[in-house]
């Protein structure tokens, strides 16, 4: 069969899965007065629309305790043009002051249809592309990656706040293409529009540097990396330019953006500090400074091994690992990480679905289970388990994970060397059976979290449980794809049509 | 028959697919058939059983034959453990989360009896080779035409209904005849009637094809009856079957003496000729006939306009009509003529023993004919008529002409199902999904043959595509909004019901021409 008519299918097959999903609650719904982040998002656009551009960021008209905007200017952007949209269908929904709580179906419709269509028109032409010109094999491998990629359920389940990740994706696509301006530009933008994206951030950075480095930094090389900096900053300067003229407006942009006077994690994330707090009292222990200072050292101590290794290798191949490494010491190791973090570390590793099938399936199911205390919040409880059973059976399949195992031998190579007393044929059982376990025990805490109240001297326990789990998971991966990095990359063979 | 050392793990693939992707409809917009249902839990849960089909004080009453009963009453038992508030009688338009939940994943459940006749009927299908390919070979296309169809989506998981497990009898019963397992055929089709007596439509192609293939155990030279090849032992087999099954349903009824009033409330001869959103059959062209010879009248100063009747068949309510220009139309002249449509292929049926893709064909055409020309026919009614020529189409390069047509037309009129801004992008998604599928997936299965539509099916679905887009976006922002707000729906069911006749005729040709051919079909 034909590509297009393929990939057609895979794309709406995403659009209606997402739909479907989105015909559920949403965060905060019905809960006075703080709502969730619907609210925040509805918030947003009423502040942007109403109040003018020096207003966005300060306490005047705009109350900064009810949810104040604390993302970069690109966000306030986008929101505005929601909110000029929104104005045109109901003024009602973006009234300043009158309209906090506002909740009513066709409103619910509006705000699912600005994420439909920002999805649509950014994130899934990424995906589309980076499968059909940056992956190798068949046709129907490429269309089966593209499926699989399109169908990760953190993705589909977290309703908001993961446009960046389409500008991200842009970023490496292009890339991944030879086009380095348009790479920076893209990335400059996700940036801008949400301060996470820093934890890629190292990456993008140690790969440009590196491609003008081995360009030779007198001649190509220079004039790569002044075009490369001339995109960067006119781009920032475009974003920030309404604040500019004033200084202490971009001081206080910064301060909302970075909220460095709150603890050390919040709620139950699957990070080293917060696994780590139920064993020794971390916050207790340390003064908010040190706890700080700890956490960037760790951070930075985490990331640096991959990013150094790119910069002496700038391939495309290095830049995938060092994105996956790089988000994930972030994720484990950095200040005050929200769960919905684990997003910017599961997209590298969508790309990476190619090759290395039962490891990326495998993370990309331990993200959504590390979600799942905010899942169940949210009142999403029946998609968390049609896409929690879904995803792992029709991406196993698709892609025929598990038979590959004897492929990962391979890139386990130097595993085999360490255990070089264990029978090699004996790799591959030992890795499908962790796998399965991993998902049995991830299934039961699911069940368990759901069915079961937790003992009342430990009313935390099943959200502690699930963090811990989703934290071993994740350092398992951190740990492995950067035994990865450092090896050779693997030959490019033909795959079997076995498919 | 197919290679059988092959493995279906594509199947299972596709049916979890479809399983899990229907539970994510779970909180869609639901019409009031949820209500019956919901009400018909109750009454069989709640009332004994002299009472069942006597009950009415909700205006939802029982009006599917006493199989379909006993479903409910076991799907009430499981019910109870969920959610017992839903089988309260007075509970009228009861939908807390859970009941929702419940009755949407027994439908899905129910459903997997769909997919099993669904895996039968791929392994019905007959090929020179298969390819190696998973996604060329037509088994592989069979099961996701049947088991992705839009229709069957939309409808029973959105719309809400439980055809998905009629339908599974239906298609396995024919799977079994593909199969020659006759009696098994037989048993199944009865057990059908006594779950919805809908398929009444299709039983006199059962009717003829058993007697004359299984009863008539061999032919003349030419090919016509040997009547003294008759068996009386294969009649009596078979009537024994189907008059055990028809006394095991309505046998309790009889007993109270409340025939009746069972035969009154399935078969409610007062509603309309033309359902709320005309279904696209003959009568929707003959009324769209009506309405404009009325309007021409009017304007030629050839009629009053004041004597006219009001404009009550284009009201949306269930009404009796009366039409304007052209005669009424009576119950009784509808039943005529489905028969004279039906007659001719039950004829060619008869007269030779054709095999059993004949016999499939002629079910097709009683269900269609039954389509164009029956009472109060719903546009569900299409699937009758889609799904079985699914079988069809992946074999044969012709009925996969018709049935691109046919499947088109049949499921764009079944767009005013879902009429809630919400689910419009569900609608229109899945209708791009499934037509972009059947279109390249049987195109690549004939490539050999050259293209599957002749160039007037283009024109015509492409005019179907204009009438989506005006129908939907620019009426609705049109001035006529207000005066005319039925407009839409009239001429989405006349082009449709253009489409629809069209089919109806090619399938007649389709049978009647291979009339001269001897072989098994």
């Amino acid at each position: 069969m034909q590509t297009w008519s393929l990939v057609s299918i895979s794309v709406l097959l995403a659009v209606l899965v997402r739909w479907g999903v989105s015909l559920n609650s949403y965060s905060g719904a019905g809960k006075p007065p703080m709502f969730g982040d619907y609210e925040a998002q509805r918030h947003w656009q009423e502040v942007t629309y109403n109040l003018p551009l020096q207003q966005y960021f300060n306490t005047s008209d705009n109350d900064l305790n009810y949810w104040g905007l604390d993302y970069p200017p690109l966000t306030a952007y986008h929101s505005w043009l929601c909110a000029y949209v929104a104005n045109i269908l109901n003024p009602d929904w973006v009234e300043l002051h009158k309209s906090r709580g506002y909740e009513s179906p066709a409103h619910k419709l509006f705000m699912r249809t600005t994420v439909l269509v920002t999805d649509v028109l950014i994130y899934i032409p990424a995906v589309v592309l980076y499968c059909l010109y940056l992956t190798d094999g068949s046709a129907k491998r490429k269309v089966s990656i593209l499926l699989s990629i399109l169908l990760y359920p953190g993705l589909i389940l977290i309703d908001y706040g993961h446009f960046h990740l389409g500008f991200a994706l842009w970023g490496v696509l292009a890339l991944g293409l030879g086009w380095n301006s348009l790479g920076s530009l893209a990335f400059s933008l996700a940036l801008n529009y949400k301060q996470m994206e820093l934890y890629h951030a190292l990456p993008f950075f140690c790969y440009l540097l590196g491609k003008c480095i081995k360009a030779g930094l007198i001649g190509r090389g220079f004039i790569l990396l002044v075009k490369i900096t001339a995109t960067v900053l006119v781009t920032f300067g475009l974003c920030w330019l309404p604040f500019l003229p004033d200084p202490s407006q971009v001081l206080q942009v910064v301060r909302r953006i970075f909220p460095v006077d709150r603890g050390l994690f919040e709620d139950k994330v699957a990070n080293t500090w917060c696994s780590l707090n139920s064993v020794i009292k971390i916050r207790s222990i340390l003064t908010s400074d040190s706890q700080l200072y700890l956490s960037l050292a760790f951070t930075l101590l985490a990331a640096i091994p991959s990013s150094i290794r790119l910069l002496m290798k700038p391939t495309f191949w290095n830049f995938k690992l060092a994105l996956i490494n790089s988000s994930l010491a972030f994720f484990l190791f950095s200040y005050q990480v929200h769960e919905k973090s684990i997003l910017l570390a599961a997209l590298p590793v969508c790309l990476l679905l190619n090759e290395f099938p039962l490891m990326c399936i495998w993370f990309l199911q331990a993200s959504t289970f590390s979600m799942l205390p905010l899942f169940l919040k949210d009142g999403l409880l029946v998609p968390y388990t049609v896409t929690f059973l879904g995803f792992p059976f029709l991406t196993v399949y698709l892609l025929s994970a598990l038979d590959d195992c004897s492929e990962d031998e391979l890139k386990l190579g130097i595993y085999g060397k360490l255990f070089s007393f264990l029978p090699k044929i004996h790799l591959a059982c030992i890795i499908k059976w962790k796998f399965y376990i991993s998902m049995a025990l991830m299934a039961v805490l699911s069940i368990l979290c759901v069915a079961m109240d937790p003992p009342p001297h430990l009313p935390d326990l099943f959200p502690v449980l699930v963090s811990t789990t989703a934290f071993m998971h994740f350092l398992g991966v951190f740990l492995h794809f950067n035994i990865v990095q450092f090896m050779d990359p693997p030959r490019k063979k033909s795959r079997k049509k076995n498919n | 028959m197919a290679a059988l050392v092959e493995s279906w793990s594509w199947f299972t693939a596709l049916a979890v697919g479809v399983s899990l992707f229907k539970c994510l409809f779970i909180n869609a917009y639901h019409s009031t058939d949820f209500e019956v249902h919901r009400n018909w839990l109750a009454i069989t849960h709640s009332l004994p059983l002299s009472r069942w089909y006597h009950e009415n004080s909700s205006e939802w009453t029982l009006d599917y034959p006493p199989l379909f009963a006993w479903l409910e009453r076991g799907l009430a038992q499981a019910a109870r453990r969920w959610d017992g508030d839903m089988l309260r009688l007075d509970n009228l338009n009861y939908a807390s989360p859970a009941t929702v939940l419940f009755q949407r994943l027994s439908v899905v459940c129910t459903d997997l009896l769909f997919i099993y006749a669904a895996r039968e009927c791929c392994r019905c299908i007959q090929v020179q080779k298969a390819p190696q390919d998973v996604l060329s070979r037509p088994s592989f296309v069979l099961a996701v035409l049947l088991l992705w169809n839009f229709g069957l989506l939309i409808v029973d998981h959105i719309h809400f209904q439980y055809n998905g497990f009629l339908f599974g009898f239906l298609l396995l019963s024919v799977a079994r005849h593909l199969q020659s397992r006759h009696l098994q055929g037989a048993l199944l089709f009865a057990m059908l009637l006594n779950l919805k007596h809908i398929f009444l439509y299709v039983a006199p192609a059962y009717g003829i094809f058993l007697l004359r293939s299984y009863c008539f155990t061999l032919d003349q030279p030419d090919g016509s009856i040997k009547w003294s090849s008759f068996s009386p032992l294969r009649l009596l087999a078979l009537g024994g079957i189907v008059v055990s099954v028809f006394a095991l349903s309505f046998g309790p009824f009889v007993a109270m003496g409340q025939l009746s009033q069972v035969v009154s409330r399935l078969f409610p001869f007062r509603r309309g000729l033309c359902h709320a959103y005309w279904a696209p059959n003959a009568w929707a062209l003959y009324s769209g006939a009506d309405k404009a010879l009325a309007v021409l009248g009017v304007r030629l100063k050839l009629l009053q306009g004041a004597e006219l009747p009001r404009a009550a068949m284009t009201g949306g309510l269930v009404q009796e009509v009366q039409h304007a220009v052209l005669p009424s139309v009576p119950p009784a002249a509808t039943l005529l003529c489905t028969l004279l449509a039906v007659l001719p292929a039950l004829f060619s049926i008869w007269r030779r023993r054709r095999g059993n893709r004949a016999f499939l064909r002629c079910l097709l055409l009683c269900a269609l004919a039954s389509f164009l020309f029956g009472w109060h026919v719903h546009e569900k009614a299409i699937l009758l008529a889609v799904l079985p020529l699914s079988i069809l189409a992946v074999e044969n390069r012709e009925d996969a002409g018709i049935f691109l047509v046919l499947s088109t037309t049949g499921h764009y009129s079944l767009f005013p199902l879902l009429f809630t801004p919400a689910e419009m992008i569900i609608k229109v998604c899945l209708m791009l999904m499934f037509t972009i599928y059947s279109f390249t997936a049987l195109g690549n299965l004939h490539r050999s043959q050259g293209s599957l539509l002749r160039p007037m099916e283009v024109a015509y679905l492409l005019g179907l595509v204009a009438v989506a887009i005006s129908c939907e976006f620019v009426f609705p922002l049109s001035p006529w909004r207000q005066k005319l707000p039925f407009l839409p729906l009239l001429a989405t069911s006349v082009y449709c019901a253009v489409g629809v006749s069209y089919s109806f005729l090619r399938l007649y040709a389709t049978l009647l021409r291979s009339n001269d051919k001897h072989k098994q079909l």
